[in-house]
């Protein structure tokens, strides 16, 4: 099942469906830093809205994904995290320590305006 | 009456056996009779119960008129009991007779003792009647004891499960009051805790504060435990996790009001407190909230 990446500006947005399997989760994490490369975007929001459980893999391959973008000197924001997958996921110790995050998309793309803006 | 004692004695006496349980004298043939004795002596019994309940000083929270009232249907539900022996329908009776006078400020005592009360008029007035029938009187007491011993336990049990009933209702009410989330600028969650956080307390005030903050699309929480004296392990980790929970969705924590017993907790268990901000009252936490989105505030006379 291929994510959807979509580009908007100077940004990425990759929007998860419900269930990912974990090579679904590899190719992600490979297709998001090519296409950052070749977009030269400045961030990408991922987008778990749809998700409604959150394995410790797939926290991991977020967390890495947001790495990896970083290296390319891009952000990264996930976005749209259901109160109960968060519930579960600081239960189970998945914090997705040092990532940006925010409630949706909308906030998100306020949230990377907002840094952008100070940063120029 | 005198004629049914004179024919239960010319039955044994026919029969020419040592006195025993005759078949028509079978407990539930004396039940009978006994029911018969107290529906036929209703008025006058229930008259010297109400007065013994008085003397006694029961039921003070009720009028005369209320007592009377109350005293007829419980009477009559009383000598039901012994007729049928439906204890279901009298334990359904006894809810339905205490969620009307608990609120009025009656307590177990009082129903436990006008039952007891009630027990007492009724045996009396079959020592009354049997007197001069000793054999009798026992056989009556024998089928009556039972029945008064269950109609009493029945009814104070009753009693005490409506009671129960009224308490968890109570405490699921006062839990959901002791946790609200308070909206007090755009974007700003105010979670006031007070009283005592138990695992399960702790638990809810986390759904109920992720809720809020998706729904409210809030960007900053206080959570003020001013009113909390004391944390264990269990529930200061349970704080923790809201804490980053609630990043995840986007919102930035400020914890506010930690005693010195609980910042010693939150040491102890090695909190990182890089990760948690805290500062120490709700003013302070709300005016850093509203630094953090953006807000200045100053008074009218120095905007002009």
């Amino acid at each position: 099942m291929e994510v959807p990446i979509l580009k908007q500006g100077a940004f990425l947005i990759a929007t998860f469906q419900a269930a990912l399997s974990d090579a679904d989760l590899n190719q992600l994490r490979m297709g998001l830093v090519q296409q950052v490369v070749k977009f030269r975007s400045r961030a990408v929001i991922v987008d778990v809205t749809a998700m409604d459980v959150m394995d410790s893999f797939a926290s991991r391959t977020l967390r890495e994904i947001a790495h990896m973008i970083r290296l390319r000197g891009a952000e990264t924001v996930i976005v749209g995290i259901q109160p109960e997958v968060a519930f579960a996921m600081v239960q189970l110790g998945l914090t997705l320590e040092g990532v940006a995050t925010a409630l949706d998309l909308e906030e998100g793309l306020a949230y990377l305006n907002e840094r952008f803006k100070a940063a120029n | 009456m005198a004629k049914r004692n004179e024919t239960s004695k010319e039955t044994i006496t026919l029969n020419n056996q040592v006195p025993q349980l005759v078949p028509s004298e079978a407990p539930s043939e004396l039940l009978r009779e006994l029911v018969a004795h107290l529906r036929q002596n209703r008025n006058q019994l229930r008259e010297e119960w109400v007065v013994r309940i008085t003397e006694t000083r029961l039921l003070t929270a009720m009028t005369k008129e209320e007592i009377f009232a109350e005293a007829t249907s419980v009477y009559d539900s009383y000598v039901e009991a012994l007729e049928t022996e439906a204890f279901e329908a009298l334990q359904a009776y006894a809810r339905n007779l205490s969620e009307r006078i608990i609120p009025r400020g009656v307590e177990t005592h009082e129903v436990v003792g006008i039952v007891l009360l009630l027990r007492d008029v009724l045996a009396r007035s079959l020592f009354a009647k049997y007197q001069n029938d000793f054999k009798k009187l026992n056989r009556i007491l024998d089928a009556y004891e039972p029945a008064a011993n269950r109609i009493a336990n029945t009814v104070a049990v009753g009693f005490v499960q409506e009671r129960e009933r009224v308490i968890r209702q109570q405490q699921e009410a006062i839990r959901e009051l002791s946790t609200p989330v308070l909206q007090v600028r755009e974007r700003l969650l105010i979670l006031p805790i007070i009283g005592v956080i138990d695992p399960q307390r702790a638990r809810q005030l986390t759904e109920q504060l992720l809720r809020g903050i998706r729904t409210n699309r809030a960007k900053v929480v206080v959570i003020d435990i001013t009113g909390v004296a004391a944390m264990d392990v269990t529930v200061a980790n349970h704080l923790v996790q809201t804490v980053e929970a609630s990043r995840l969705l986007g919102a930035t924590v400020i914890v506010t009001g930690l005693s010195p017993e609980i910042a010693q907790t939150l040491v102890t268990i090695g909190v990182d407190l890089g990760k948690m901000n805290t500062v120490g009252d709700l003013q302070g936490g709300i005016e850093q909230a509203e630094r953090l989105l953006g807000y200045r505030v100053a008074s009218l006379a120095e905007a002009q």
